[in-house]
């Protein structure tokens, strides 16, 4: 966004002088959150063994701790990986391996702590990463949606309204025709879902890239109307038709897979989107970066009028990924309203779709990296349920479930704070083109 | 290139007028996607078998219909204006706020909890009320100034940080103002969270009594648009602003401190947002519940966008706005139409300034190039690369 | 050029005329390209060269007229039009993808697949016979943003020989190139035109003209003026043609007067953006009253250079002295203040803001001082006085001073980045490419400013790629070859052949006189 050099010429001190830089800034707080969690948290737990499972009751797969020890080893972890940045270039190496080991330890870390201070003996973590993967779907799915769009060169701010706008009419299909009975009109207004999605998006390019209104703009014009369009379906069309929950899609075992002890019954026996996300994340890769088409796709988002002198049509290379990209969001939204929760309600999306952003600039416009960044969120999330449940208490003090609600948004900060002034967008994502004539 | 095609042709009464109806466009073209959209959210209406004269005749009355209906709306309108101008002022640096809300809500948060200190009972209303409104702007302002700081920090998107801390804003106000062990911001004596009411003085005088009331902080966001648009206009700071906004590079090499420019005006459209927050305490509930303030974020944007950034039609449009958000009450009643009937023309407003092409193609109303909008592009990229 | 049957023109734009709104770019323009022949365009900048190929190769669509393509009459919707029509084209902008290989950039458009999969083993073959075929190498899987200048126009034009262009338009190909690589280019369009391709070749350097053409077509305001073979021209005779009046090549310039050092830079070191040291170990002195020419290819360091004297980048060692003031950690304005004057070198980016009016534009350096501020207010009364005072003694070309820059012709932005720039009263000017892109009346008008301001004891740093701009007004030319100095003398010793070599090579001893 224009002032972007501005940052890029912050550059490293002057050589010679003792380095402090951003490895050494990381290196502080963790060595700082080290010594804090060994001297000062740890003599303070209580001398209580806790437990982690990996299956639901009865008589699971279970592993005992003592949160003191663990809490300790891992404090001391991270005061050696901050004291390592320190100790100049030749053990940079080590910093680094260090910090990736720290910061795989922060999830460990808050769910012994959370099992320390709660008075629950043990949690399922198994669980918990289904979990993750369950409520990374739809940010996954997102972010796929907004690689199409941005790989191509067409920043899309309206996930959010996409994916809205699709759940609601989606369910409004399903609940009027389809009477919420499930079978074949379930999966007929799933199709609508993402028909929704591909009609929107096709709204989206043609504001954004025919009429080459500010692609931000037409963003958030997408998300208004989708929340008004799908407040007014629910109150003129859902609520009339008295369907207000239906059945959803059931759970599918995986064939085989299912069979697995411990790791079946959990991972894969999950419903249909579910499974579709993995797939849509596979071919999104596959597409865009292993065919002609994807080539030309990339080619619009990084220099249009280069594409266009080889004689690929820019405006049609666009709408083509817009679109498909917006199908991708209508599955996403299908996933609220027929996947989870079997109804609609006003603004259910409650902003994954910035989220799905956030997860998309995160894995610096790649699918698979985009689809950890969504993990992350859809960890944050599980995270912040399980331990609302377990109930942590510090002192007298039970940490308020807007606390944990808020971890998402506070992770995307972040994350988008630290990943975007190195993460490189399309070069010609948000340029409107016009086609010379 | 050459030869400038020259068209000197007779100047006729039809041509003086042509040359006035273009040299209106930037009015024009809000006017006629208003009647577009009307026209869209009319066939809607139809659609679903009710009569959209009847609907909007409704909606009319319920805005304008009598003095008192007027007041209200005026008072209704009155934070979008603050909110707007948050958005309007962003959006002239090339910065898109999408977080009105939050700066709303934590200004109103601040405001509220300034409102508490027992002190404030004995103060005289002229040194009270504005006590309480500095809180809101100085809340807002901060909350403001926090994406503007990691934006030049770090280069994170506002867009992004902005929406973000709509969400955090609304959890944790929600959190302090019902939150019941401990109690925080809560009003013990309350039946539902909220917080506990202003003392008279830091209350804002009512000038017409309606439902909302029309109260003095209308007048206070009168003036805060002649501040801004003098600022804008008639300030070395504004004409950074300006320049930051269109060209950051050229600002640049002129010697203007981008990154100073772009907290600067994060930290004050935060306060605008804030100082509309604690007006909407003190003028019109005299306490802050949690859940106000929803979708005041982006009704807020459509009106700036509206404006076309411009702080003096920041009024009208954002009159318009609350309006019809409360003329909608007696188009339900009358109709029984939802409420939503007119959400969707407003989303058609906003989508109608906003691809102004359709609208000019429809109407034949020529581009301008000094039209404000026109020279600030929000989104050229995620600011990483340039 | 074996078996081509001369009298058929392999390429014919008749009558064409292509307006632009308020412009006409070309008008009835009649055109002709004989097999195997070197024909060159030549005109001024905004002649309307770049917009007879962009019809040509199917980029604009004519208003009037048709192109033939061996005698048959042809319409090209899009660009693809041309390519199947056998039309290759390298952009003066070149139209590549940094990010991705050479190999993809090739291939792009025409891809082949092996199943549902992009095959570049194909590609790689293609690239290796073309090698051989017309002695152009590249590595197919080196990313384009690796390679240098001179390199990526190879991509370019191999994308063009990929696709079995008979017809290549070359746009102002030497723009980018040092003078040796210059004279290796001209060998290889020899080449191509030795296997049978018929060649357009833009430009507006009359050397470059004698050196390579067959032919030559003159544009002049959209129209042809011209058509001759190109024995009997001359430079002076293709000039006036070009520019439609008796041109003066040199510009009378007295003798310098060197006073005291104003800029002094000691063993300055500078990263760009991307963390690379691009200005390494630099040292200079500029005297007042004198205008050092600074030579070299560019993307040697000139533009992290500028900024880092300018202070909008903080050199990572060394020491920048204005005027006795240490300035190598003083922000933009702090430098401004001291008396510096800054042309940029992106007109557009750096230099205005286009939707601003020229009044505005005028005082961006100086908003916020007396007599154009009060405080925090601005005066607009004195801004406006202000603008139109330099309107009138910088000759700026505008219905008045509160039209958009950008409805301003180049020439006219540029002047107003001068009259800014110059009227401060610097003591020292620092000038990067100031006539990229400008007609000669501008030029003329600009260089005249400058040694102006020589004469009035402002020092001078005059930083160009163009070397023809580096003799007409610097006193003493040096080069910047990757980042460094590597040769400073006086005018008078600088012959073009000896600031050719040490810009291509950066050694001193190739360049000494032998």
């Amino acid at each position: 966004m224009g002032v972007g050099d501005v940052t890029a010429t912050t550059l490293p001190a002057t050589r010679g002088l003792p380095r402090f830089g951003r490895l050494q800034t990381i290196g502080l707080i963790y060595a700082l959150f080290g010594a804090f969690l060994t001297f000062n948290v740890v003599p303070n737990l209580e001398r209580v063994d806790k437990a982690v499972t990996f299956e639901p009751p009865p008589d699971p797969l279970t592993l005992s701790f003592d949160p003191r020890l663990v809490a300790a080893i891992i404090g001391v972890v991270f005061i050696g990986t901050g004291v390592s940045t320190f100790l100049g270039p030749r053990l940079e190496r080590v910093a680094h391996y260090g910090l990736i080991v720290s910061t795989a330890c922060i999830a460990p870390l808050i769910i012994v702590l959370a099992l320390a201070l709660s008075d629950t003996a043990d949690t399922n973590v198994l669980q918990l990463m289904v979990e993750s993967l369950r409520l990374g779907t739809p940010i996954a799915l997102g972010a796929m949606a907004g690689l199409w769009c941005e790989r191509a060169g067409v920043v899309n701010i309206g996930i959010e309204g996409m994916m809205l706008g699709s759940a609601g009419v989606g369910f409004a299909v399903y609940a009027t025709i389809g009477e919420g009975t499930g079978g074949t009109w379930l999966w007929i207004s799933i199709l609508v879902a993402i028909l929704t999605g591909g009609l929107i998006a096709l709204l989206h390019a043609i504001v954004a890239v025919s009429f080459r209104t500010d692609q931000i703009i037409s963003g958030v014009v997408i998300n208004l109307l989708a929340l008004g369009g799908t407040g007014f379906l629910r109150s003129e069309i859902i609520v009339p038709s008295g369907v207000s929950s239906g059945e959803s899609t059931s759970t599918i075992a995986l064939p085989g897979l299912s069979d697995i002890p411990i790791v079946g019954s959990q991972v894969f026996t999950q419903k249909p989107i579910f499974y579709a996300m993995f797939v849509v994340v596979a071919l999104s890769w596959f597409v865009l970066f292993k065919t002609p088409f994807g080539l030309r796709v990339r080619a619009c988002g990084e220099h249009p009028h280069a594409a266009e002198t080889l004689g690929i049509n820019v405006i049609r290379t666009r709408y083509t990924a817009v679109i498909v990209g917006g199908l991708i969001a209508g599955l996403a939204g299908a996933w609220y309203s027929l996947e989870t929760q079997g109804g609609f309600e006003d603004n259910m999306t409650s902003g994954a779709g910035f989220i799905a952003l956030a997860a998309l600039i995160f894995g610096k416009w790649k699918p698979w990296t985009a689809f950890a960044g969504a993990m992350l969120f859809g960890f944050s999330r599980a995270l912040g349920t399980r331990l609302q449940i377990l109930g942590v208490e510090i002192g007298d003090f039970s940490i308020p479930s807007e606390f944990w609600q808020s971890l998402p948004f506070v992770v995307t900060i972040i994350v988008v704070a630290g990943a975007i002034g190195r993460a490189v967008a399309p070069a010609a994502d948000g340029q409107p083109y016009q086609r010379s004539r | 290139m050459t030869d400038t095609t020259e068209t000197t042709r007779e100047r006729s009464g039809a041509h003086r007028f042509l040359d006035a109806y273009f040299a209106a466009a930037p009015v024009l073209v809000p006017v006629y996607a208003i009647l577009l959209a009307f026209v869209v959210g009319g066939m809607i209406i139809l659609a679903i078998g009710d009569n959209p004269f009847e609907a909007y005749w409704a909606l009319v009355r319920g805005m304008f219909g009598s003095t008192d209906r007027i007041a209200a709306s005026l008072g209704r309108s009155t934070p979008f204006i603050g909110a707007a101008l948050a958005v309007a002022f962003a959006f002239r640096a090339g910065l898109f706020n999408i977080g009105a809300e939050g700066q709303l809500l934590v200004g109103a948060t601040v405001a509220a909890w300034v409102g508490t200190f027992s002190f404030l009972d004995d103060f005289p209303a002229l040194i009270a009320a504005p006590l309480v409104l500095t809180a809101g702007v100085v809340g807002g302002g901060i909350y403001g100034g926090i994406p503007g700081f990691l934006k030049t920090r770090t280069g994170a998107h506002e867009v992004i940080v902005t929406i973000m801390l709509n969400n955090i804003a609304v959890l944790y106000v929600r959190w302090l103002v019902s939150s019941q062990d401990p109690v925080i911001l809560r009003d013990t004596n309350a039946s539902v969270p909220r917080t506990e009411p202003l003392p008279d003085p830091a209350r804002l005088p009512e000038l017409v009594d309606s439902t909302p009331p029309l109260h003095l902080g209308f007048i206070v966001m009168l003036l805060l648009c002649v501040f801004v648009w003098f600022v804008l206009q008639r300030t070395t700071t504004g004409f950074e602003v300006r320049s930051v906004g269109t060209n950051p590079h050229a600002a640049r090499y002129a010697g203007m401190n981008a990154n100073r420019t772009i907290v600067l005006v994060m930290v004050l459209a935060g306060s605008f947002a804030g100082l509309a927050g604690a007006g909407e305490i003190a003028g019109t509930s005299g306490f802050l519940s949690p859940g106000v303030f929803v979708a005041i974020g982006f009704d807020s944007i459509a009106i700036a966008l509206l404006a076309r950034a411009n702080p003096f039609a920041i009024v009208p449009a954002a009159i318009l706005w609350g309006s019809m958000l409360t003329g909608a009450g007696l188009m339900q009643q009358e109709t029984g139409l939802s409420i939503d009937v007119v959400r969707i023309v407003q989303a058609l407003v906003l989508l109608f300034v906003a691809a102004d092409v359709i609208v000019r193609t429809l109407f034949r109303v020529r581009r301008k190039a000094s039209d404000a909008l026109e020279t600030t592009q929000l989104s050229t990229g995620w600011g990483s690369a340039t | 050029m074996a078996g081509a049957d001369d009298r058929v023109p392999v390429l014919r734009v008749r009558g064409v005329t292509k307006t632009f709104p308020g412009v006409v770019a070309n008008r009835d323009v009649d055109f002709d390209l004989r097999p195997g022949e070197v024909h060159c365009l030549l005109g001024e900048n905004g002649a309307g060269k770049s917009t007879l190929v962009n019809v040509v190769f199917g980029l604009y669509q004519p208003d009037a007229g048709e192109i033939l393509v061996r005698g048959e009459p042809v319409r090209f919707r899009s660009s693809s039009d041309a390519i199947a029509a056998g039309i290759g084209m390298v952009h003066q902008h070149f139209q590549l993808i940094p990010v991705f290989t050479v190999a993809e950039n090739v291939v792009l458009g025409t891809e082949t697949r092996k199943g549902l999969v992009l095959d570049l083993d194909h590609t790689r073959d293609r690239l290796r016979d073309i090698a051989t075929e017309y002695g152009i190498e590249v590595d197919p899987d080196a990313r384009v943003e690796d390679l240098s200048v001179g390199e990526q126009q190879r991509v370019e034009l191999v994308k063009a020989l990929y696709r079995e262009a008979e017809i290549l338009i070359l746009d102002e190909p030497t723009a980018v190139l040092t003078p040796g690589e210059v004279d290796e280019f001209f060998g290889v369009v020899r080449n191509l035109v030795a296997q049978g391709k018929s060649i357009v070749f833009i430009t507006h350097k009359l050397r470059e003209v004698l050196a390579v053409a067959d032919r030559i077509t003159v544009l002049r305001g959209g129209r042809v003026v011209g058509t001759q073979d190109v024995e009997g021209a001359t430079q002076q005779s293709l000039a006036n043609l070009m520019v439609g009046r008796d041109v003066v090549f040199e510009i009378a310039k007295g003798p310098a007067e060197p006073g005291a050092a104003v800029l002094r830079v000691t063993d300055l070191g500078v990263f760009d953006d991307r963390g690379v040291e691009t200005v390494h170990d630099f040292s200079v002195e500029v005297r007042a009253g004198e205008i050092l020419g600074v030579a070299g290819v560019e993307g040697n360091g000139q533009r992290e250079l500028v900024e880092a004297i300018a202070g909008m980048r903080t050199p990572h060692a060394g020491r920048i002295e204005i005027d006795g003031h240490d300035t190598t950690h003083k922000s933009p304005r702090d430098v401004a203040r001291l008396g510096v004057g800054h042309v940029p070198e992106d007109r557009n980016k750096h230099g205005v803001i286009g939707a601003f009016s020229i009044a505005d534009n005028l005082v961006l350096n100086e908003y916020y001082r007396t007599p154009y501020a009060r405080r925090l207010l601005r005066n607009d009364r004195a801004i406006d006085a202000r603008a139109h005072e330099l309107v009138e003694a910088f000759d700026i070309r505008t219905p008045g001073i509160d039209v958009p820059v950008d409805n301003l012709s180049g020439g006219n932005q540029q002047k107003v980045i001068i009259a800014r720039e110059l009227s401060g009263d610097p003591k020292l000017l620092i000038v990067a490419q100031p006539t990229r892109g400008l007609d000669v009346g501008s030029i003329e008008f600009i260089h005249r400013r400058i040694i102006e301001m020589r004469d009035r004891g402002v020092a001078v740093l005059l930083v160009s790629a163009e070397l023809d701009e580096i003799l007409t007004l610097a006193d003493r030319v040096g080069v910047l070859y990757r980042g460094e100095l590597v040769g400073e003398f006086d005018r008078a010793e600088a012959t073009r052949e000896r600031l050719g070599l040490l810009m291509a090579s950066g050694r001193v001893d190739a360049a000494a006189p032998a």
